[in-house]
Formats: structure tokens, C-alpha cells, sequence
């Protein structure tokens, strides 16, 4: 299969992994940023056949994990009135909220549907005039466009009952967030390929400058990876910071000028709660108040719903790439995907599901027992 | 960002047990919450040694003659799909069970729960294709049942079959025989059942149309069986795909399994619509597929006497049984690691067959 094969092509794997070890010489932590490449590093083990001194941490990129859990029940309530027609992604159907999850406000009653575009369920709300339809819009840059264009058509065909319940992030204020924190380990980040392809990467270059921490924008099949990771270590090991992408094939520097067009139309940026992290500034999306009329925070009143996290699992730790799943007394014992603790055990994308469907066979990856890289942390500070 | 940096290291993420008191679609999807209803309602109230083995239909011997009895009712959603409908399917799927334990199929009973406002010729289509698909499998279909509810109360048309085949007396295959050494063989291309019914349902369309592989399995196991009797287990990967009935291999005959990712079949067209949809081939549904786990010194005549097989054609070995401590099933990738394949957790295409 085109664009696909040449890039899970064992032989140039391999040409890449001898490269990244001719040029390493120290140790580096390296963190991927979305959870598809977190993936994509498990399922073919990539981690395995790095060097040992290269070590890949995971990073908050998972939408569904990052989501925080007053959103999961704002969109709970909903799916539970009767004249509400709840449609979803299907990832966010199994993210339990304080209560209960989607799947068993659908079984007991409510009308919760999943669909793969937003799209689909303006056509829902075109085909149902007498119910309300609620998008649950979560997500980070790469599904905000669709998101967008869904509430400017709305208002275009003058569609009264379709509205969305947003929980967008961004991306680099995160980056920045977990460059801030006093416990960062991470040495250069692999930028999430599709969030790029939307927004391009001009935008990390305040972030490399910030921090003298290399970004390079990677894609997800095993070649992008590992020829992200090399471009990372030549940077690291050369002393340079520089954005830089390898996910050419897609990522242009300005990113898709239309589609970012078409976000900004509809949505303005705020401060954002992300599950498990806490309130990061100007680091989400909320619907513009000439959009108002689609919000279904406001127009169901559901903005007072705040929701304490309480803390249990460790799943903070996880998404700022402090902690490996598989430090967590309760993995895969208490917390599995069919009765998770936590959203990244739930999520297609999350780390935890990554580490318990592909490496529960005894055969840990050792775990990399890395000197602390305090020197490269001591030189880094925040000049904005 | 001082105030934020603080509160990094301090908060956590968590959330607590989802609801257990109802039963969800994934309770359906034949992969691990399924396997929790078995062992949680449906076992403890009917426990006996025949239902314990839970193969995919019970053996018995009555006055001598040890027969196969097994039951499946059909919900699929659309009631027609490329490649057949739910009445071909409803004839297909009883006698794939049985043939799974090694049985020559004899009779069907067929049950048909209609919703009120089924057009008559939609039910006619159903039933003329049920009666070729049993005169095709040779199997007559003896005794019935027909309900109706009310409009709402059911989804246009569900069929329940139950089917008797005759067990050879030397036969024995269950899902607890596989041993550390024997071979997993594949019979053909995966995930076309599930990839074909999803495509319509959803209205994506692709350039050659996947089509479903639904078909009547048990002259290809008489072919098998004809070359070796050293098979120790036969499954049909329906609900769930490959990876949870090998999971369920790997559970009751208390093994490992180690597959090998570049020798499991499948097509292009299948392929290329999960990498779009996000789903893995090895968790979509089969009708018309197979796996045998084979003792060594048989595995090639067996592979043989399937690749003579119409339905076997695209027949493969896939993988190797081995001693483990864990149940568990791993795939060596092309780059030579291996990862866990775990049974489906949720649910991923529900009403599938």
C-alpha cells in the first residue's frame, strides 16, 4: 500500500537505527507528543531497538485523555435528556465521567451516537429538526478545522437545533507548560504530525528559542519515527535547537492556511483545563461569542458543572512523560481497558492502552535507568 | 506559567468504575466483556462439563452416536450486504459451529423474530436465500419457529438457528487441546465479514468493493480431516477476529501463541480501509475463515489438503503454540519485536453477524 509500506519498510528501519547509533554519544530523553505515535512506538517496539541511551518518554497528545472529566459529565448530562441527540467519536464513549460513562447513559435509554466527521452530525440535526443535536468537539488542532467548519454551516443554513460542546487544546502551550515544570527531563520533542499539518510549525519556533530544546515534526508509521528520533540526536548532539520536520509528505511550515482560516472564524483561544495536568493558559479553544448559539455550554447552561479531579491513578505523571504506565501499582491489575481508571487506558491513543495491549508478554522493555539530565534542565528558562 | 509549573507536578488524573449494572453493546462484541457475562451469569447457572468446555458447540453422545448441537441467532445490520444476508449468514454460522467440532452438519431448526412493518418481499429474499444456503451446505431445515413485535420492538428481522451434525467416533477437538509445538494455521484472508458490512452500513465506498467471505466451512474441514487427524482444535474467528479466538485458545488449552505479523493474509482493500478507519484486521470479523491448530508432523498435508480447498485456497501457517506461564498471544513484527495481541476490550462493530 502506497504510503505505507515504504515507511513500515523493515530495511530502512534498520539503515535508520544504525545511523541514530553511529551519532549518539550521550544520554537524551526524547518525548513524542501524540499519542498515535506513542502507539505506533509500542506496537512495533521501537523503544526496543533504540539505544540505550536514548530514552522515549509520552507526551499529553491523546484528546481523549487530556479531556477533562466536568466535559466527559456536561456531555453525560446531556446524552441523558430526552430531547437530546448526543454524537460522539467513538473514543469518548467508554471515558468514564464522575458517575458513569456514555456507553451506559446509550444502554439505558440515552440517544448517544458515533460518527467519524462532525459533518455527519449536522446531517443528524438536518434529519431530526424536533431533537437537539450536541457535537462533543474534543480534540487538538487537527480536528478543530472539521469542528469549526461544522458550526459555521450550522449558521450558514440557519440550522437552530445543532450545537457543540468544545474541549479543544493546543498544542504548544503544552509543550511550554511541561518545559516550565520543575521536573521536565525531556531533551527534544517530536511534534505531532497531524496537529502540523493544520497548523504547520512556525509556531515552535518561540518554543525552540525559549528553551534551546529541538522540535521535530515526526509522522506515525515506524521510518517517521526513528528518522525524527535521528534528526533529534544529530540536533542534540550537535548542540543545536532548531523546528525541523520529517513529516514533509504532509507538514509545510505555515500549515493550511484555510483551514487555520476557518478556525479562527469560529473559535477564539482561552485558558483550558486539561484532565490530569490542570488549567494551562491560552492553551484551548472556545466558540466565539457571534457563534454563541452553538454553544452547547451556554445554551444548556451547563457552564456552572465544575468537577473536581480526585487523585487516584497516576496518569498526570503519564501524560508529562514523568512517570512510564508500568510504574503504576495499579496497572494492568485494578486498571485494564475494559474497567479503566484512567483516560489513557481508555483512549485508542492512550498511553496506558499502549503499554497493556502490546507489552503484557513478560518481556518488559528494561527500563532505561538514565542519569538525570539536571545540567541540560539548569541552562533552560523562560524569557517570554 | 509559575502558578501552572506548581500545579504539574501535583495533580492526577482519575476516574472512577464505569457503571457495572447494565449491559452494554460491548457485552456482545465476542471479545472480553462477553467472555465476563459467560463466566459471571451464564456459567454459574447452567455449569455442567459440556458447557464448561465452551467450545463452539456442545459433543454428546446419545445411544451411541456422539452428536454436535449448537445454537447462534443473527442480528446483523444491514439485513443485506455484499456477499450475502442475514438468512445465507443464519445458515453459514450454525454450520461453521459445527463443523468447528469436527461434525458433518445434518439439520437446522431456524426461529425468525420479526418486527411489525417487515415487507413481505424482504422476508421472502431472506427465507429463499436461507433455503439455498442450507441445500448448499446439504443440511435440511427441519423444524421452526415464527414471533412478531410490535413496531419498535425489535430492528426489522432477527433468525436464530440451531443445527445437529454427526461427530466421527475417533475425533477429538476442543479448544483446550492445543500443545506447546503445534501450529496455527489461517485458511484465508482476514476481516472482509466485518470490513464488508461496515462499508455498507456506513456508506464508504472503495474501489473494488470488499465483498463478505461468508460461507459454509464444514466441506473444507472434511478435506482436512481426510489428510490428518492430528487437528486439536478448530475455530471459526467471527465476533472478535483472530486475535480473541486465539486469545480463547491460549485461555483453555493454557499455552502461549506466537504469530508471525507478515504471513497473516490480508487483502489490500481490507487493509487500506482500516488503516482509514483505525481499526485492526486482527480484531475484524470473519463467516468464512478458519483456524486450525495442527500438530507439527501434520501441519503441511494439512495445509495442503486446504490449499486444494476453494475455500482454503489463501491458506497459511501463522504461528507456533508455545509454553507460557501467561494465556497470552504475541506477533513477532516485521522488525523483529513482538507485541502482545490482546482479546477485543470494548466493542468494535456492533450487530456484525
Amino acid at each position: 500500500m502506497k504510503f505505507i509500506d515504504e515507511y513500515r519498510n523493515a530495511d530502512i528501519a534498520r539503515a535508520l537505527l544504525a545511523e541514530i547509533a553511529r551519532t549518539v554519544r550521550k544520554p537524551w530523553v526524547l518525548m513524542e507528543i501524540c499519542g498515535g505515535q506513542t502507539h505506533t512506538i509500542m506496537r512495533y517496539g521501537l523503544d526496543e531497538l533504540l539505544p540505550p541511551n536514548i530514552e522515549l518518554v509520552h507526551g499529553p497528545g491523546c484528546p481523549v485523555c487530556v479531556t477533562p472529566l466536568e466535559t466527559i459529565d456536561k456531555a453525560l448530562e446531556l446524552a441523558a435528556r430526552p430531547e437530546v441527540i448526543l454524537v460522539s467519536y467513538g473514543d469518548m464513549l467508554r471515558v468514564p465521567g464522575s458517575a458513569t460513562d456514555l456507553l451506559t447513559v446509550k444502554a439505558r435509554g440515552g440517544d448517544v451516537r458515533v460518527v467519524y466527521s462532525p459533518t455527519e452530525a449536522l446531517k443528524i440535526a438536518r434529519q431530526n429538526p424536533e431533537r437537539k443535536v450536541v457535537f462533543l468537539a474534543v480534540g487538538f488542532e487537527t480536528t478543530a478545522p472539521a469542528n469549526a467548519m461544522a458550526v459555521w454551516q450550522a449558521k450558514q443554513e440557519n440550522i437552530g437545533n445543532f450545537s457543540v460542546l468544545v474541549s479543544h487544546v493546543l498544542v504548544p502551550p503544552a509543550i511550554r507548560a511541561l518545559m516550565t515544570s520543575p521536573e521536565c527531563r525531556v531533551n527534544g520533542f517530536i511534534a505531532p504530525g497531524h496537529v502540523c499539518t493544520v497548523m504547520g510549525y512556525s509556531e515552535y519556533e518561540s518554543l525552540v528559542r525559549d528553551f534551546r530544546v529541538p522540535i521535530v515534526v515526526g509522522g506515525f508509521e515506524p521510518v517517521d519515527i526513528l528518522e525524527a528520533v535521528l534528526m533529534l540526536v544529530r540536533q542534540l548532539e550537535g548542540g543545536e535547537a532548531r523546528a525541523d520536520n520529517q513529516y514533509v509528505r504532509s507538514v509545510n511550515y505555515r500549515g493550511n492556511l484555510a483551514a487555520q482560516k476557518t478556525i479562527q472564524e469560529v473559535f477564539e483561544i482561552a485558558d483550558q483545563k486539561w484532565r490530569g495536568i490542570g488549567v494551562i493558559p491560552a492553551s484551548g479553544l472556545r466558540v466565539r461569542d457571534e457563534y454563541g448559539d452553538y454553544d452547547a455550554s451556554r445554551i444548556f447552561g451547563l457552564a456552572s458543572i465544575s468537577v473536581d479531579e480526585p487523585a487516584e491513578c497516576i496518569s498526570a505523571q503519564v501524560l508529562q512523560g514523568l512517570k512510564k504506565p508500568t510504574d503504576c501499582p495499579v496497572f494492568g491489575m485494578r486498571c485494564t481497558p475494559q474497567n479503566p481508571l484512567g483516560a489513557p487506558m481508555v483512549s485508542s491513543e492512550g498511553a496506558c492502552a499502549a503499554y497493556y495491549n502490546y507489552r503484557r508478554h513478560g518481556k518488559q522493555s528494561p527500563e532505561k535507568q538514565l542519569p538525570v539530565v539536571s545540567s541540560q534542565l539548569s541552562v533552560k528558562s523562560e524569557k517570554s | 506559567m509559575t502558578d501552572n509549573s506548581n500545579s504539574l507536578a501535583q495533580l492526577t488524573c482519575p476516574a472512577p468504575h464505569p457503571a457495572k449494572d447494565t449491559i452494554v453493546l460491548g457485552h456482545g462484541s465476542g471479545g472480553r466483556l462477553s467472555a465476563e457475562l459467560m463466566r459471571s451469569i451464564f456459567l454459574p447457572a447452567f455449569a455442567n462439563p459440556v458447557l464448561s468446555r465452551l467450545d463452539d458447540q456442545a459433543t454428546i453422545l446419545v445411544k451411541g452416536a456422539r452428536l454436535a448441537f449448537t445454537t447462534d441467532s443473527f442480528v446483523v445490520k444491514p439485513l443485506f450486504f455484499p456477499g450475502g444476508n442475514i438468512g445465507s449468514l443464519a445458515v453459514h454460522g450454525t454450520v461453521n459451529d459445527l463443523a468447528m467440532g469436527g461434525a458433518k452438519p445434518l439439520f437446522l431448526s431456524v426461529a425468525f423474530i420479526i418486527e411489525e412493518g417487515l415487507s413481505m418481499e424482504v422476508l421472502r429474499r431472506v427465507v429463499h436465500s436461507l433455503r439455498d444456503a442450507a441445500r448448499d451446505a446439504g443440511v435440511e431445515i427441519v423444524t421452526g419457529d415464527t414471533k412478531v413485535v410490535e413496531k419498535g420492538s425489535g430492528d426489522e428481522l432477527f433468525i436464530n438457528t440451531s443445527g445437529i451434525g454427526l461427530v466421527p467416533d475417533d475425533l477429538e477437538l476442543s479448544a483446550n487441546r492445543a500443545r506447546p509445538g503445534d501450529k496455527i494455521l489461517l485458511s484465508g484472508s482476514i476481516g472482509e465479514h466485518g470490513i464488508a458490512i461496515l462499508a455498507q452500513r456506513e456508506g464508504l465506498e472503495f474501489e473494488c468493493p470488499i465483498v463478505s467471505d461468508s460461507a459454509a466451512l464444514h466441506t473444507l474441514v472434511a478435506a482436512m480431516l481426510d489428510a490428518s487427524h492430528e487437528i486439536r482444535v478448530l475455530r471459526d474467528p467471527t465476533r472478535g477476529g483472530v486475535s480473541s479466538t486465539l486469545n480463547e485458545i491460549a485461555e483453555q488449552s493454557r499455552v502461549g501463541i506466537r504469530l508471525e505479523e507478515s504471513a497473516i493474509p490480508i487483502r489490500e482493500e481490507v487493509r487500506g480501509a482500516c488503516e482509514m478507519l483505525g481499526l485492526d484486521p486482527l480484531y475484524v470479523a470473519n463467516e468464512g475463515k478458519l483456524i486450525a491448530v495442527v500438530a507439527p508432523q501434520a501441519a503441511d498435508a494439512v495445509l495442503r489438503a486446504m490449499r486444494e480447498h476453494p475455500l482454503g485456497r489463501g491458506a497459511q501457517i501463522v504461528g507456533t503454540v508455545v509454553e507460557s506461564d501467561a494465556p497470552i498471544v504475541t506477533i513477532r513484527t516485521a522488525l523483529g519485536t513482538s507485541r502482545c495481541v490482546d482479546m477485543l476490550a470494548g466493542d468494535q462493530l456492533p450487530r456484525i453477524c
